[in-house]
């Protein structure tokens, strides 16, 4: 006959279960990043300043355009300096964004990347990028946002073609709660 | 006013009724609520359970009804969009969490200790708590409706961020209520699973164990590994709301699409609990009206294992449009269509089982045999939806609300309706009206086959789901399928009606009920008295 | 408590117009009875409609012979007509058969679909790239290398909507401004979304990609027959989900070489038009249009708002009070709400246009004019 008490380690047991498939939830948000990297999976980019590639610069080249999206309530001006470039595998350019605040408020924005198509995400590589950091304007102020990159040589061949886009978010709100909390 | 002796006599020995029953196993039921509220019998649980989703099932019906009201014509004639909106993502709430699973928990908790031959599940007070919370949760999932900004309307799938900064202001309580909900089904779990391993008859062996304790087994442990994956995400999605987080926020370095790989990662295991335990009551119902043992026992526990094993590979294929690699779209797809393999192991079984049987056609031999010809078309459907190249034109069209409307309704419905039908005279006692019973299948199978069939050819014709209002070309066919859900729907007060005459008159039934029937729940006297099995039983 | 949804109110509402429509309805009786997927115009998507019907005609073959089977059994050996059932439970070579050919079959059915996948991934070497973008509950198109940039979103009036006037045929199908391309060429479509996540759908094309916000989807076409092809967001996106429809069409070279002209110059046009002198009536009168193009579906035409989601304009004090706060927020949008920045969507004369209508319809008569000057200055 089975006692009582063997139910209730059989059902702790499964408690543990319980509480480690909850923890995994949330394993899979890292989980999830790596995969990403690896796959590149939404064409979401590395957020982390990739290395200049000395040498080995090849001869072929690709055409690279750039977009510029706002985020639903962001009212900035917002554009690329070119709307594309010729560049050659391995070699490391420079091109910029332009932005304008043209509000009557202090504002922040965090700039996020995307890559199409998205098996190209993993070959581009962002030497520098505004992307990196939160960029403040104040009311009525313009700016060129740098933008360092190259594209590593072992890209697929069918590829002839990538766009890179960035979609500038309005964050001064969340920026402003983290200031205020800091100062505290 | 004095009370009369007899009262306070009667009171006296219910108090003691009540007492006693603490200690000893041999007194019936209390009387009166605290029966209910304070219940840790397995079959007074069981019947709470039933009668519940029942409630929940004509709530959320009622919510369908409105649904195809409004799409009976194009133009917006009823509902608002907003409103309409709130209607369909409350119907799959409440559908799936409040009427499909805690169906399937109630036949649960009445049929399995009965099947193995065990006196209670093995954590009685548990049992009663995870049943006590669902009615709070779906009050405050309820209560949304009323609220400012109105109840969820981001659709059962809840995808952020329309869900998270879109989302009205009631989100908090819809978070709260899922918490809920996903806490009684663990604890509901957990116990079938500790029930079924511990608590079984000294020589039933797993290999002798009826199917539907089988398959709730597969059930249970899916439960235990996604519903703790959901809490997780809507977690997630409380601390993007409320706490600053950025989970599912690109601003923040999160991203939308990680959500969708979360919840289905969750909601792909959760459809099969809303079949597996269909599969086990089918299981059970068509060997007993063929006279006939049940095809390749072994093949359909392990049919269930894999594909209770593959449920946890394929969910990207509810992502196919979302812009994944196209390795990752081959592989969703391959793994998808190898369910076909098992499921279609399944249904062959049960052919099999009634070739060359002997059978007759009570009502749930009837919705058992409508079970797998339409399961099966939901699953042609579903192999349909598989080829990744070809769900680019099926993705979020009716074509889908098809496909899995076929699998719930004719389905797990279906099953539910079928095993209740089945076990009715077990648990009261009394055999239901055959002819009312009949007559209950004919106008729910022709009424959800007129809703749902038509929904094929809009979906394919190019009707987007979650729509207010259609274009032209739609109209015909979406009038049609609102006749059949108005049909379909009414014919559940027939269905709701012969359960209450089953329960209050005598017809009294044999303790075999069926003629077929095999197992240990056959062999106690009908209505199964409140304790059973306190000794177990001998099994060959 | 809002109760604007009460159970009553909704009850006697239907009540009332179920009699409406069961007495004096007309049938509805545009429907074309089309029951198959569309074959669509370009190579891809005769793939897919190739694919669709294949693996369809598998599933009927399975289904006669399954069905076949299991109803031959009800027919045949059914207790009535004295069947006795048989012993037999088991058949290890019974068993092994219905599990290795169903894997053949698929097997069969995943080739030719990995070979169409592989194609429609292939958007490399395009001729015309479009940026689409999905707005809360419009679309907007950017031809990145002709500079054209414009916003397309439902022309159904709001009349039809609410069965006040008889539906034409293109019923929630039709848009202000349609995309328009050249037959032939290959166009990339770069998907993406403003706020929530949408989908862009044009059936005969075979192309439904999500629209995520912050991300960056792609897909091409190639259309080989001149026409107008309708499609539908496909990914539930807040209320007015259904109303966001998408109109391609299709224009030989030259053709589509004029309109691209005529595009350019219209843009020139519109900027032009801000130094115009407008008087309020002007004003007034293509301020309701936009209104009721751009704010309606969340402020209400009655400007009332919806209780407890979007708020009422009418009598509102940043309608009634500070010029330049009503510019700003029509502008420049509302953080963390729903409120769109229109800088960008509507040109400085539609936007003096449609803050003037705002601050004197409803009878809440400020009375001042708002000019494109205002606008313009404002911007700068």
């Amino acid at each position: 006959m089975i006692k009582p008490v063997d139910n209730h380690k059989l059902a702790a047991k499964l408690l543990l279960g319980v509480t480690l498939m909850f923890g995994f939830g949330f394993a899979l948000v890292p989980l999830y990043d790596v995969f990403c990297r690896v796959t590149g999976i939404n064409g979401k980019v590395d957020l982390t300043p990739g290395a200049y590639l000395a040498g080995a610069i090849s001869s072929r080249s690709i055409k690279i355009q750039f977009i510029a999206v706002n985020n639903q309530t962001m009212p900035w001006k917002f554009k690329p300096k070119e709307p594309s470039m010729n560049v050659k595998l391995g070699q490391t350019y420079q091109t910029a964004y332009l932005a304008a605040n043209m509000t009557e408020n202090d504002m922040v924005a965090q700039a996020v990347p995307s890559v199409s198509p998205s098996a190209a995400a993993a070959y581009l590589q962002k030497v520098d990028c505004f992307c990196f950091n939160r960029q403040p304007l104040a009311a009525g102020e313009q700016k060129e946002m740098g933008l360092a990159f190259n594209i590593l040589p072992g890209m697929p061949e069918y590829i002839k073609t990538i766009t890179l886009s960035y979609t500038l978010f309005d964050i001064t709100a969340a920026d402003g709660k983290e200031l205020a909390s800091a100062q505290q | 006013m004095t009370p009369s002796t007899e009262q306070i006599v009667s009171k006296d020995i219910e108090d003691q009724a009540v007492q006693a029953t603490g200690f000893e196993d041999h007194h019936g039921p209390a009387k009166g609520f605290s029966r209910w509220l304070y219940t840790t019998n397995h079959k007074d649980i069981g019947s709470m359970y039933l009668w519940f989703s029942l409630a929940m099932f004509m709530t959320g019906g009622c919510m369908a009804l409105l649904v195809r009201l409004e799409l009976f014509q194009p133009g917006l004639q009823f509902l608002e969009p907003e409103f309409f909106n709130q209607m369909t993502t409350m119907h799959g709430l409440i559908m799936v969490f409040g009427a499909v699973m805690p169906a399937f928990v109630g036949l649960a908790n009445w049929m399995i200790p009965m099947m193995i031959g065990a006196p209670d599940m093995a954590l009685p007070r548990l049992n009663n708590w995870s049943f006590w919370i669902l009615p709070f949760a779906f009050s405050m999932m309820l209560m949304t409706l009323f609220m400012d900004g109105g109840g969820p309307n981001f659709g059962w799938t809840f995808y952020a961020p329309l869900s998270t900064t879109f989302a009205p202001p009631s989100v908090t309580f819809f978070i709260f209520a899922v918490h809920m909900m996903g806490i009684s089904s663990i604890m509901g779990a957990i116990n079938v699973i500790v029930t079924i391993l511990n608590m079984r008859a000294p020589d039933m062996k797993m290999m002798k164990l009826p199917l539907f304790v089988w398959t709730w087994l597969i059930t249970a442990f899916l439960l235990i590994l996604v519903m703790p994956v959901l809490a997780g995400v809507v977690t997630m999605m409380l601390m993007d709301i409320h706490f600053g987080t950025s989970f599912f926020s690109a601003a923040g370095g999160g991203d939308p699409v990680l959500f969708q790989h979360i919840f289905w990662f969750f909601g792909h295991p959760e459809v099969y609990i809303m079949i597996l335990p269909a599969f086990g009551i089918i299981s059970e119902i068509i060997p007993t009206f063929s006279r006939k043992k049940l095809f390749g026992y072994s093949s359909m526990v392990y049919a269930t294992s894999s594909i209770a094993f593959l449920s946890f590979i394929v969910w990207a294929h509810h992502m196919f449009t979302v812009g994944m690699p196209l390795a990752g779209e081959l592989f969703f797809m391959f793994a998808t269509m190898l369910i076909a393999v098992p499921t279609g192991v399944k249904v062959f079984n049960w052919v099999a089982t009634m070739f060359r049987g002997s059978m007759t056609f009570e009502t749930p031999m009837l919705f058992a045999i409508a079970f797998v010809v339409l399961f099966s078309i939901g699953g042609f459907s579903g192999l349909m939806l598989a080829i990744a190249p070809a769900d680019y034109q099926y993705h979020d069209t009716y074509f889908v609300v098809a496909h899995f409307h076929y699998v719930l309704v004719p389905g797990s419905i279906f099953s539910i309706m079928a095993g209740v039908y089945y076990w009715l005279p077990k648990w009261t006692g009394n055999y239901y009206d055959e002819q009312m019973g009949k007559l209950h299948f004919w106008l729910s199978f022709i009424g959800i086959n007129i809703t749902f069939f038509p929904m094929h050819f809009v979906g394919l014709a190019g009707m987007p789901r979650r729509i207010p209002d259609y274009a032209l070309q739609f109209a015909d066919f979406n009038a049609i399928s609102s006749v059949g859900a108005f049909i379909f729907g009414f014919s559940q007060l027939l269905f709701i009606y012969n359960v209450v005459c089953c329960i209050r008159k005598r017809n009294q039934a044999s303790k075999q009920v069926w003629e077929g029937a095999n197992g240990l729940e056959w062999t106690l006297p009908s209505p199964a008295p409140y304790h059973t099995f306190t000794t177990p039983p001998k099994v060959d | 408590m809002n109760l604007n949804f009460s159970a009553i109110k909704i009850i006697s509402s239907i009540i009332s117009k179920l009699i409406v429509i069961v007495f004096f309805a007309a049938p509805a009786a545009h429907a074309d009875w089309q029951l198959n997927m569309r074959e669509g115009v370009t190579e891809i998507s005769r793939a897919v409609y190739g694919l669709h019907m294949i693996i369809f005609w598998v599933c009927v073959v399975i289904a006669i012979i399954v069905f076949g089977v299991m109803f031959w059994s009800v027919v045949y050996h059914r207790k009535s007509r004295g069947a006795k059932a048989q012993n037999f439970h088991e058949s290890i070579y019974v068993e092994i058969a219905w599990t290795v050919i169903p894997i053949f079959i698929l097997v069969g059915m995943a080739i030719p679909a990995t070979t169409t996948l592989k194609k429609m991934y292939d958007s490399t070497e395009s001729d015309i790239d479009i940026q689409v973008t999905g707005y809360q509950w419009k679309w907007r198109y950017q031809y990145l290398n002709e500079g054209i940039d414009f916003f397309s979103s439902l022309a159904t009036p709001k009349e039809q909507i609410y069965n006040q006037a008889e539906k034409t045929s293109n019923y929630l199908l039709e848009v202000d401004n349609p995309l328009v391309i050249p037959l032939g060429k290959k166009i990339r479509f770069l998907i993406t979304a403003n706020d929530v996540i949408h989908s862009w759908w044009v059936p005969d094309f075979a192309v439904k990609k999500d629209a995520i916000p912050g991300f960056i989807n792609e897909s091409w076409a190639i259309a080989e027959v001149p026409g107008i092809y309708r499609g539908q967001c496909a990914e539930l996106c807040g209320k007015d989900h259904g109303f966001m429809p998408i109109v391609v069409e299709v224009k030989s070279q030259v053709d589509y070489d004029a309109w691209v002209i005529e595009q350019q110059q219209a843009q020139i046009a519109k900027a032009k038009s801000a130094e115009k002198r407008w008087t309020l009536d002007d004003l007034m009168h293509s301020g309701k249009q936009i209104y009721a193009k751009n704010c309606a579906a969340c402020h209400q035409s009655s400007g009332e708002g919806i209780a407890g989601a979007f708020p009422a304009l009418k009598g509102s004090p940043i309608v009634q009070g500070d010029p330049n706060e009503h510019i700003n927020i029509v502008l420049n949008g509302k953080p963390g709400t729903a409120m769109q920045a229109f800088a960008e969507q509507l040109s400085a004369a539609e936007l003096a246009a449609v803050i003037t209508y705002e601050r004197n319809a409803w009878g809440d008569s400020v009375g001042d004019i708002i000019s494109p000057r205002q606008i313009v200055k404002f911007q700068q």
